[in-house]
């Protein structure tokens, strides 16, 4: 499934393993946050980086103590309609200081990547974009009225700035 | 009012674009529909039974003469020659062609007006008490608030896939004319300790499930509140309900927690928010909204015109219309004039383009170029000097806006009903038309007094049925149209769920029960001044019952 990341169709490094899966020997890999919970010492041991895919039931504040040594966080939309991941991005980058890639995964579109990169996302695997698409999307606005995690000033604090 | 500065006005332009953009892409079958739709519905474009409806976006229901007129010319070339005004205080058009929607929104956008989230699983526009910065009675005016919320909630990134739709209501008077109980989330400004802030009410709404919302906080300061807005906005997103469509409004999430752990938990989100987490609005934002809407340059005029005195006196149909269409101001010698668009046997809310230039030109030459929507889908005139009122009421009268009847038995909330919409079970707009012939008379109707009659065609209650002080809800029984009553609703700071009365009426029985409803109330009530819901609350719904199934 292609792989954008900052503004280019990228190889895509990364298995999911789901929790009743077999650990391949080598590689990167993706895995849910139960299983991260239940096996984090082997997991963590692993002479690989790791990643974890999280569900949108799942609360990000259980991730905090594994930020430092995870590599990856990909969260999940089972349907584009879904929009807890948007509050899970926004609660890694902005409360829990997460600074590694932040990948959406699912049923993405390419009219959800602005919102999904305000919320803190920096990477998106979709069937369902393409890379000029997103590209596009991404310069569709230059202003934005609320704080978010993408770092950009709000309207509000924008029109006080001293020139 | 507010106006748009570059940044408002970029954000509106860029918004056209955007959609203009998805359109052609869904044209070019590059977006499913089923994935074009919530862009379409944040964008304010429904599919309704005979065509798509546009509704668009009038912030806490305030307009100026250019924005009236570029709404009445949509209604020229882009539809049949009217729109119709909604009880979230903005305006539909029923017959917009899609391949014209990017031109009508580009239109708008000239003018700083928009169609964004007036639909769509995401924050709508808020509503307000129509007579704001006017009325007699308001301790603090709620505009500004409504367009700093207004700004914030605009394409919010975190917020647009929310479990189901969320509005917002927000009042600045003791009497709650803007119905916050009934909101997802309603704001009552507040007074402390000489500062600013707000009692936040959540999980209010109406619908299948009415609720009335349940108080979560007395007092959160105004440099807080977008924060705290925030925190609600995503403890709802995170665990309201994505099952059902019909549990998924933060009210069924209110009550499954119960209202003090919701507290709790917005407590909890809103403390943890880290610095980075905070949103700043600059003290001289807010002195910058603020600004906008200033009291208007009032002449210093004596209470009493003597021009509206005589008036009054040789014209006994004028004297009828003051005394019911005319709203107390706080400045002396003004007052605020209800357009009524509730004319006898008319499509309540409708108004013709030819009728909003009518109003567009009124609020240029007698109101400062102001002019409100109301929830009750009325039109507003909100600062007239008395010694004019006269000669807006002739205009108006020439123009068959002059209908004088506001908050009387004939002035009904009514949803569009089975004559448009896909969703409903029963017609609304013929039987509030059979109810309106029966109350017809203008003495009759004003010594029945203020009365509240809501019409819903189905159980989603656009027509507001269930606060209602006689409500009715459309129902289908083996294609038949019956209409089940309700008794003692109410959307204000008292307010309640009506309660059924009991089993549904045809459709030719419901004018006759409505008659003995109020033949009941006029042998019960103390004296001319003790209103229906007062009456209705003292003796209880008993002999209103049986009067409504007296006829069996």
């Amino acid at each position: 499934m292609p792989l954008i990341k900052n503004g280019s169709e990228v190889q895509n490094e990364w298995t999911f393993v789901e929790d009743a899966g077999a650990l391949p020997a080598s590689g990167c890999i993706t895995v849910g946050l139960s299983l991260l919970r239940d096996e984090s010492e082997a997991l963590l041991g692993r002479n690989t980086q790791l990643g974890v895919r999280l569900t949108p039931e799942d609360d990000p504040g259980d991730l905090a103590e594994y930020l430092d040594r995870i590599s990856l966080i990909e969260i999940s939309f089972p349907k584009y309609t879904d929009g807890r991941g948007y509050s899970q991005a926004q609660l890694l980058r902005r409360r829990y200081g997460y600074t590694g890639e932040l990948r959406a995964v699912g049923h993405v579109l390419r009219d959800q990547i602005l919102y999904m990169d305000r919320s803190g996302f920096d990477a998106f695997e979709t069937t369902r974009a393409n890379l000029s698409g997103i590209v596009e999307a991404l310069s569709e606005y230059s202003d934005f009225y609320q704080p978010a995690a993408d770092g950009n000033q709000s309207v509000f604090a924008r029109r006080h700035e001293k020139a | 009012m507010y106006r748009y500065d570059q940044f408002d006005a970029k954000i509106v332009k860029d918004r056209v674009e955007q959609f203009r953009g998805q359109v052609l892409r869904r044209l070019a079958g590059d977006i499913l529909e089923d994935e074009f739709k919530p862009l379409r519905l944040q964008n304010g474009v429904y599919l309704q039974m005979h065509a798509y409806m546009l509704r668009v976006a009038i912030p806490y229901g305030q307009l100026d003469s250019t924005k009236m007129r570029k709404l009445a010319k949509i209604a020229r070339v882009y539809d049949r020659g009217y729109g119709h005004m909604t009880t979230r205080q903005n305006i539909q058009y029923n017959w917009v062609a899609l391949k014209d929607i990017p031109d009508v929104l580009a239109e708008l956008a000239d003018v700083d007006m928009h169609a964004i989230q007036t639909s769509g699983n995401c924050i709508r526009n808020t509503t307000s008490d129509h007579f704001a910065g006017a009325a007699k009675d308001e301790i603090m005016d709620p505009r500004p608030w409504c367009e700093i919320i207004r700004q914030w909630s605009t394409l919010h990134p975190e917020f647009a896939f929310l479990p189901r739709k969320f509005k917002f209501a927000v009042t600045g008077a003791d009497h709650d004319r803007a119905a916050i109980r009934v909101h997802d989330i309603g704001l009552h400004m507040r007074r402390k300790d000489g500062q600013v802030g707000f009692e936040v009410h959540v999980g209010g709404g109406q619908g299948r499930t009415p609720i009335v919302a349940s108080k979560i906080s007395d007092f959160v300061p105004e440099d807080d509140i977008l924060d705290y807005l925030e925190a609600i906005m995503r403890v709802y997103n995170r665990f309201g309900r994505r099952d059902n469509k019909y549990k998924a409004r933060i009210k069924i999430l209110v009550t499954e927690t119960g209202a003090e752990e919701f507290a709790r938990l917005v407590e909890k989100e809103f403390a943890a928010q880290s610095d980075a987490e905070k949103i700043i609005l600059p003290r001289a934002e807010i002195e910058r909204i603020h600004a906008y809407f200033t009291p208007p340059p009032f002449a210093d005029l004596p209470a009493k015109s003597a021009a509206f005195e005589s008036a009054k006196a040789s014209d006994p149909d004028f004297d009828n219309w003051a005394a019911v269409n005319l709203h107390a101001h706080k400045q002396a010698g003004y007052t605020s004039v209800t357009i009524s668009l509730k004319a006898i046997g008319g499509l309540a809310g409708d108004a013709t383009d030819a009728q909003m230039m009518v109003a567009a030109h009124l609020a240029e030459t007698y109101s400062f170029d102001d002019i409100r929507v109301t929830h009750a889908q009325n039109l507003v005139l909100p600062h007239v000097a008395l010694d004019d009122v006269h000669k807006v009421y002739q205009e108006l009268a020439a123009a068959g806006l002059a209908t004088a009847n506001e908050s009387l038995i004939t002035d009904m909330i009514v949803c569009p009903g089975l004559d448009y919409c896909n969703l409903a079970n029963a017609r609304s707009i013929p039987v509030g038309q059979e109810i309106q012939k029966v109350f017809a008379d203008p003495a009759y109707q004003r010594d029945i007094g203020k009365l509240h009659v809501n019409i819903s065609g189905c159980i989603n209650a656009c027509g507001h049925h269930h606060v209602g002080h006689i409500g009715i809800l459309g129902v289908d029984r083996k294609g038949e149209e019956f209409y089940q009553i309700s008794l003692g609703g109410r959307a204000d700071e008292k307010a309640a769920i009506g309660d059924i009365a009991g089993k549904a009426l045809s459709f030719d029985d419901v004018p006759g029960a409505m008659k003995r409803i109020i033949d009941t109330y006029r042998g019960l009530r103390t004296s001319p001044d003790e209103k229906f819901i007062d009456t209705l609350e003292r003796t209880g719904h008993d002999p209103f019952k049986e009067a409504i199934y007296a006829a069996d």
